[in-house]
């Protein structure tokens, strides 16, 4: 059987009945599941010997601004013996937004992490460095949401005097 | 010891000292110091700020802050049509520009399902390694000029300088080109261009043997970088990594090779990987991968076929400029692509090519509309600067900068 | 040429201070880079051996403000670096000169977003505009001899009448 079935079936048979939904579109799996689970699939995925998932490229959020769910966060995972780029996702339903964080799980997400938390607000239970990483550190808003406009709030940014 | 007496003497200073602070003299000879390597400084490569904490001149911790550069990509890239961002795309990594641009049209070209000609990927693969050429000969100079040797940033930008006219003649701009377009590139290469492409080849080479005999038969050149800011093998995958960077520690992963693209499936070259993970290997690492896109670009020039550069479906594919002015239907697609964009269908993608500085991803989900939703830029000198605080635990303050210039990073694509 | 053929004929040269002094400022104007994106490579590509900014009299590229009398701002500014590049114009010595290279600097560019300054100009005083993204390199020299131009008319008593505020708050 090939990649994608071997990494159905395995994600199946141990997490049947908290995995929300597995599409593939254009050639790309993703398997989306409850966000309580996201660590333990993680460390599944990365501990199993067939699969060995142990690099972590991307973590980011997608703001769905009317659903009920607003915010989806997306993994994008790779495995060096498989040659295959997986993608998970997670939704986040509750207000103000939280969600494990997987940097116990893979280093490399430490810093992702504090990207989605600058542009979308999701905050990372149990992050061991939860700071901003582009907007400075007194900004108040997250500047990814839909609600915030793309020329920005005037007078949230400070700007030095001009003085002949 | 005189100086500590000197002090021990002065009533007036030991009452100052101690009742600032409530110090004894032996704290203030032994505390740490913090340094801030702000954001302008020579040697950091763009505006990165690196906060240290040193032991004398030894480092104890690295905190690097980003986000002096943050234009807003993400956010600008909802409100504009895929075709509007092209642009925006070359200012990620502007030292090799041209690689930008491919990876974005063929994540683009994946999303809607469109298929570029023959003639139109070669030409791609052509500007991809020239503009690799060009950002590895940008970090090997200005990473020598940081270790010492100034030389070595006048003349690699000399071979550089024949890249950017060899651009100026083929897209009309010396770097930043957007010259590639959603289903193929904006126009055709001329054989004027490709007899100045293998005329730079041929005097590539043997400038690049000047260039080594500069650098590498130089003691202190040599001692400066060997066993300096080891990053091994299983720490390179754990901190996200990638590039030469990546290969330079032992772990094989071009994506060339691992999800071939264009026609690099067609192509024979070899992927050079070190072992030793410290700075003179990642200095080895981008040689050689110059020399390997001096392979390439020979094999591609001998393989490109004849044929057309934008792919013939008017929907979603800008037509040539002659039939939109003389022709109806031509217009009319035209208006439509321009103010409303191109609707592909509804879902995500995520599309990667191997950019000089490492992996570069997109990662574009489509609400069926002409302005993706979402589109989150994967950059490689992101991943590759969460290994400074690792690497530069424990070494010599001047070794901080020898790190940071081998692990090449750009701000402009870091900060997005 | 002039200098040496005047003073070989008669032995003695006369002119005024101020032109003596402009001429010399003029002649050896010392660039600050403060490269912070794509402009940055096409300034170094300036001082490469094609483009070579050096007869130019601009030979040395400082990193360092107290050095330098022109500042050529490179790059997109973003509001958080704002506060950088003032800091770093104020420490520069009298006089000063600016050069706003690349679009991004004249008018905010092509990013109209919520964390880039819409042109330099709100925080300092510029001296000349730069038309390009990224501008050649022949025409960062062409601004170049215009700042040079614009420093050949100057006159010390330009520089005398400051109020003692606005010295006080340049200095800091």
């Amino acid at each position: 059987m090939n990649t994608k079935e071997l990494i159905v079936e395995k994600v199946k048979e141990k997490f049947g009945e908290s995995v929300e939904e597995i599409s593939d579109f254009r050639d790309d799996l993703c398997i989306t599941i409850k966000k309580d689970q996201i660590i333990n699939l993680g460390k599944f995925l990365k501990e199993d010997l067939e699969l060995q998932f142990i690099m972590c490229k991307d973590v980011t959020a997608i703001d769905w601004a009317t659903r009920k769910k607003r915010f989806t966060t997306v993994y994008h995972i790779y495995s060096l013996q498989l040659n295959y780029t997986l993608r998970l996702k997670s939704n986040i339903d509750d207000d103000p937004p939280t969600i494990e964080t997987v940097s116990s799980v893979w280093k490399s997400a430490n810093w992702y992490e504090r990207e989605t938390w600058d542009m979308y607000g999701i905050k990372f239970v149990n992050h061991p460095d939860l700071r901003r990483m582009y907007m400075p550190e007194g900004f108040e808003y997250h500047p990814l949401k839909k609600d915030f406009p793309v020329l920005g709030i005037p007078g949230s940014l400070p700007l030095p005097n001009k003085a002949e | 010891m005189d100086r500590i007496k000197q002090i021990y003497n002065d009533e007036k200073l030991l009452k100052k000292l101690q009742e600032d602070q409530n110090l004894t003299i032996e704290d203030v000879l032994e505390n740490e110091m913090v340094i801030n390597m702000g954001p302008q400084h020579p040697a950091t490569h763009g505006v990165l700020r690196l906060v240290l904490r040193l032991d004398g001149e030894t480092v104890v911790e690295i905190v690097p802050e980003l986000g002096y550069l943050h234009r807003g990509y993400e956010k600008m890239a909802e409100n504009m049509s895929y075709i509007e961002f092209i642009p925006h795309t070359d200012r990620l990594d502007y030292t090799g520009t041209m690689c930008n641009n491919v990876g974005y049209v063929l994540a683009v070209e994946k999303l809607a399902g469109i298929e570029a000609p023959k003639r139109a990927q070669y030409i791609r693969m052509i500007v991809s390694e020239l503009s690799r050429i060009a950002a590895h000969l940008v970090a090997i100079g200005t990473f020598a000029m940081d270790v010492g040797a100034v030389t070595m940033v006048m003349w690699t930008f000399r071979e550089r300088e024949k890249v950017n006219s060899i651009f100026d003649r083929i897209a009309g701009a010396r770097f930043t080109t957007s010259y590639t377009r959603i289903g193929g590139v904006a126009s055709d290469i001329d054989d004027r261009s490709i007899a100045e492409i293998v005329q730079f080849l041929a005097e590539l080479e043997p400038a690049l043997v000047e260039m080594d005999k500069l650098v590498l038969s130089n003691r202190i050149f040599i001692d400066r970088l060997e066993g300096i800011g080891i990053l091994p093998k299983e720490d390179a995958i754990a901190l996200g990594v990638t590039g030469p960077n990546l290969r330079a520690s032992g772990v094989e992963y071009d994506v060339r090779r691992a999800k071939p693209y264009l026609f690099y499936n067609e192509i024979d070259f070899k992927i050079p990987t070190f072992s030793q993970g410290d700075c003179l290997a990642r200095y080895f690492q981008r040689g050689d991968e110059v020399r390997e896109s001096i392979k390439i670009l020979y094999q591609c020039l001998d393989k490109i076929p004849q044929g057309e550069v934008i792919a013939n479906d008017p929907k979603k594919v800008l037509s040539h400029k002659t039939e939109i002015y003389s022709k109806m239907e031509e217009l009319i697609h035209d208006f439509m692509i321009i103010n409303f964009g191109i609707n592909p269908p509804v879902g995500d993608t995520y599309f990667s090519v191997e950019n000089p500085k490492g992996e570069l991803g997109f990662y574009i989900v489509s609400n069926g509309s002409g302005q993706p939703w979402k589109l989150k830029i994967h950059s490689p000198s992101f991943c590759n600067l969460q290994a400074v605080s690792q690497l530069c635990k424990g070494a010599m303050f001047s070794d901080v900068v020898a790190i940071i210039g081998s692990l090449d990073p750009v701000m402009g694509e870091a900060d997005k | 040429m002039g200098l040496e053929a005047v003073l070989q004929k008669d032995g003695f040269l006369t002119t005024t201070i101020d032109a003596i002094v402009a001429w010399s400022r003029k002649s050896s104007v010392w660039p600050m880079p403060m490269g912070i994106s794509c402009c940055a490579i096409e300034m170094i590509a300036a001082a490469d051996p094609k483009y070579d900014i050096a007869r130019f009299g601009s030979e040395v590229m400082r990193f360092t403000p107290r050095q330098c009398d022109l500042m050529i701002v490179a790059g997109t500014v973003t509001y958080k670096m704002a506060q950088v590049v003032r800091r770093i114009y104020d420490q520069m010595p009298e006089p000063k000169w600016v050069i706003a290279m690349g679009a991004c600097t004249s008018s905010g560019g092509m990013y109209r977003s919520y964390s880039v300054v819409q042109g330099i100009d709100q925080f300092l005083p510029v001296d000349v505009y730069t038309a390009g993204c990224p501008p050649r390199p022949e025409n960062l020299l062409n601004a170049l001899m215009t700042i040079q131009e614009k420093i050949g008319k100057t006159r010390a008593r330009d520089f005398q009448n400051r109020s003692l505020a606005e010295l006080e708050h340049s200095q800091n």
